[in-house]
């Protein structure tokens, strides 16, 4: 029933994303040199899912708390705080990192307090300091999906337990509500923590604290070890594939959503609820606030490169948000027409990482190019599909809605292909369009993986030049072009939603 | 003549069958309670339901080829008959030309039709600035627009309350016999049958009765007739 070009479209695009997921895998597995493991790999295995259970485990224990008292309390500055809630998505590891490292780093404010006050100095690289980071890009997505949760409860609910006179809600409303929330969440932090790289690559290091992720890069770049390098790749692709199919039974991404600022109902507010938003926000904010008063002061000194280094950038986030909106339009108006299996193509990124697919596709074009020949186009490419299952779960909802609408109407007029596009498709969906456009390339602009791998000295991104300043110890100017990082991160966010909400009738 | 040839209509596990033929420029309502397959007929006639078994003909043509579009047939749907992004002019538009490449003469055949409907200016306006009934006739300036042989009218103008309902049903019936088209109205109103409609056909448990004279089914009830009146 649905339409026929739109139907080939889904498949052809279904399959590309197949072949690179499945066929980079493959190469990698026939690639792969040796089949067993040096006792380095095995100890960057472990650290990998050590790290991962740590931080899901701290960022869900975390969340449950602030979830709640975001829940039942109303202040000034509530919809303020569950924004902020949103910004740790769209920042850049290589900055929050470069904010993290100016609180509680070597010199960092921390540091100096404890110093101040006699106390021995910590140290923010190792296990703790990769755990660190994460919770603080995960916390807050969790507490926007558990928010969620509490938003789905009924207010008749509370009200009901306390005519009842229980004692908590906690018991027989709120338990179960975790308990089916909880398990999702979990799973998908702990899947954003397996390819967690830029983290690992600045916070960890060594023998005791290199994921697998690092391991490829460094197989790649310093050892010059393809071979390695795939066995590597498969085995984290391994473990990604079975943590997405474990997750793939709950939904992902819920708490990009909007909505969420609705009031809350049902609870009274209990005092432990000021001091846990006050230090949730205080640990959100801080680091910010660190990367915006470092790079401040420099940023007009900025050298050329780093300028260039950012246009390039915004034309490559650019190009892979409209590479990853049209991919995830075609699909998720497929599936909405009927065709189920398209998510499952659609969700397949998910079970690759964006160094598994650069090393896939080096191994599969060395013979044939320089990598530094692809290695723009490659980033683009990558990053569209990495982006590609947020954007879809983003488009999703809405695109559903406008099929059971409009999808009769729209054929009993004879309304499809580049007319229904333009006067029925487009119109109605540029709110999610523009979100998921601004989602992909913010994510895009602060990604710093796959261009790693390839990039020559020339060819840098703007992550890559924070990282490679920060590398260098010229910290003035790796925080100064951080801030131009960050700002354009969240500028391209902003101009493709307002743009969306602009363009929607 | 509209002819359903041992048709089944199949939708979610649940089957509606009918053999019987309707004149053209009849009109008929199909009458029964809710979940008896009233809309699944209709959707079968619109095309949106392939049959499982037997024949859709229209002047003794087999229309199962045809998608919604090309069918001898338009359709008033209980609500979402208008695009809510899209001005009264352009929903028209709509039923004129798929892709809004219209003429002179097009917009002035759009405009015509809204002053026939007593929408003249209201071009301009998008559907959420109009009332219930003006909404109904703007729906209805776009099946006329479209010019088809056949309406079907799935539980319109519902719920607009009794008098304007009456009102909008009226001037369908008003256009039909201007036109010679051929109605199906769907409705679980006895009083929409009578007033509208010169055969009633019962739908009841997955069958759809052959047409009877409106007067005579009233006058002598079927049991199926007799039960749903209570």
């Amino acid at each position: 029933m649905a339409n026929r070009s739109l139907q080939i479209s889904a498949w052809a695009l279904s399959g590309g994303i197949a072949v690179l997921v499945l066929g980079t895998a493959l190469a990698l597995a026939l690639q792969a040199k040796g089949v067993g493991l040096h006792p380095a790999d095995w100890a960057a295995l472990r650290f990998t899912l050590t790290q991962a259970a740590l931080s899901t485990l701290l960022s869900c224990l975390l969340a449950v708390p602030v979830a709640r008292a975001l829940a039942r309390c109303t202040f000034r500055g509530r919809r303020a705080l569950i924004l902020l809630m949103g910004a740790p998505f769209l920042l850049p590891v290589i900055v929050a990192v470069l904010g993290l490292l100016s609180l509680y780093g070597r010199n960092g404010l921390l540091n100096q307090t404890l110093q101040a006050l006699g106390l021995p100095t910590v140290t923010i690289y190792g296990l703790h300091g990769v755990v660190l980071a994460h919770v603080f890009f995960n916390l807050p997505l969790a507490t926007r999906m558990l928010l969620n949760g509490w938003h789905a409860i009924p207010a008749e609910r509370f009200r009901l337990a306390q005519t009842l006179g229980l004692p908590s809600p906690f018991r027989h409303i709120e338990a179960p509500m975790l308990a089916a929330v909880l398990p999702g969440i979990a799973l998908s932090i702990f899947l954003v923590c397996l390819t967690s790289f830029v983290v690992a690559l600045t916070l960890g290091g060594g023998p005791a604290a290199t994921t697998l992720e690092l391991a490829i890069y460094q197989a790649l770049r310093f050892d010059f070890d393809p071979g390695h390098a795939a066995l590597l790749a498969g085995v984290q692709f391994a473990i990604c594939a079975v943590a997405v199919s474990l997750a793939a039974r709950f939904t992902l991404a819920e708490g990009l959503g909007l909505g969420l600022d609705r009031a809350p109902v049902g609870q009274k507010a209990h005092w432990v609820d000021a001091p846990v938003l006050a230090l949730a926000a205080l640990f959100l904010i801080l680091p910010l606030v660190a990367v915006v008063a470092d790079g401040a002061p420099a940023v007009l000194q900025l050298p050329a490169l780093v300028w260039q280094a950012a246009l390039r950038s915004a034309v490559m986030a650019l190009g892979a948000a409209g590479l990853s909106v049209t991919a995830a339009l075609i699909l998720v108006q497929a599936k909405v027409a009927g065709a189920a299996w398209v998510e499952g193509a659609a969700m397949l990124p998910l079970a690759t990482s964006g160094l598994v697919l650069g090393t896939g596709l080096f191994v599969l074009t060395r013979a044939f190019v320089r990598p530094e020949a692809l290695a723009l186009p490659v980033t683009v490419l990558v990053n569209a599909l990495m982006a590609l299952p947020f954007v879809f779960r983003v488009l999703l909802p809405q695109a559903r809605d406008l099929h059971r609408t409009y999808d009769q109407l729209a054929q009993t007029l004879g309304l499809c292909g580049g007319a229904r596009l333009r006067w029925l498709t487009l119109p109605r969906l540029a709110r999610p369009l523009g979100l998921g456009a601004g989602l992909a390339a913010a994510l895009s602009m602060g990604d710093l993986g796959v261009v790693a791998l390839f990039a020559g000295q020339d060819q840098a991104t703007l992550p890559l030049v924070v990282q490679r300043l920060s590398g260098a110890y010229r910290m003035d100017q790796a925080a100064a072009a951080a801030l131009v990082l960050v700002v354009c991160s969240f500028a391209l966010f902003a101009l493709c939603d307002i743009g969306g909400r602009r363009a929607a009738p | 003549m509209l002819h359903l040839d041992h048709l089944t209509l199949t939708q979610d596990g649940f089957s509606v069958t009918a053999d019987w033929s309707l004149a053209a420029g009849a009109r008929l309502a199909l009458l029964g309670p809710s979940g008896a397959g009233k809309s699944t007929l209709l959707m079968g006639l619109a095309g949106f339901i392939t049959p499982s078994a037997g024949r859709v003909l229209w002047q003794g043509k087999d229309l199962a080829t045809l998608s919604p579009a090309q069918r001898p047939v338009s359709i008033l749907f209980q609500d979402q008959n208008l695009f809510a992004h899209l001005t009264l002019a352009q929903n028209l538009g709509l039923a004129v030309h798929p892709r809004l490449a219209l003429s002179t003469a097009d917009r002035a055949r759009v405009e015509a039709v809204l002053k026939r409907l007593g929408l003249a200016g209201y071009g301009p306006r998008k559907p959420a600035s109009l009332s219930g009934g003006q909404l109904g006739r703007a729906a209805l300036g776009r099946v006329l627009l479209q010019a088809r042989p056949i309406l079907l009218l799935d539980e319109p103008f519902a719920a607009l309350g009794p008098a304007l309902k009456a009102d909008l049903l009226g001037l369908v019936s008003e256009l039909a016999a201007e036109n010679g088209t051929t109605v199906v109205l769907v409705t679980h109103d006895p009083s929409d049958a009578r007033r509208f409609a010169d055969v009633v056909g019962m739908v009841h448990d997955g069958v759809a009765d052959a047409p009877v004279a409106t007067q005579a089914i009233f006058a002598d009830p079927p049991p199926a007739l007799r039960a749903y009146l209570g």
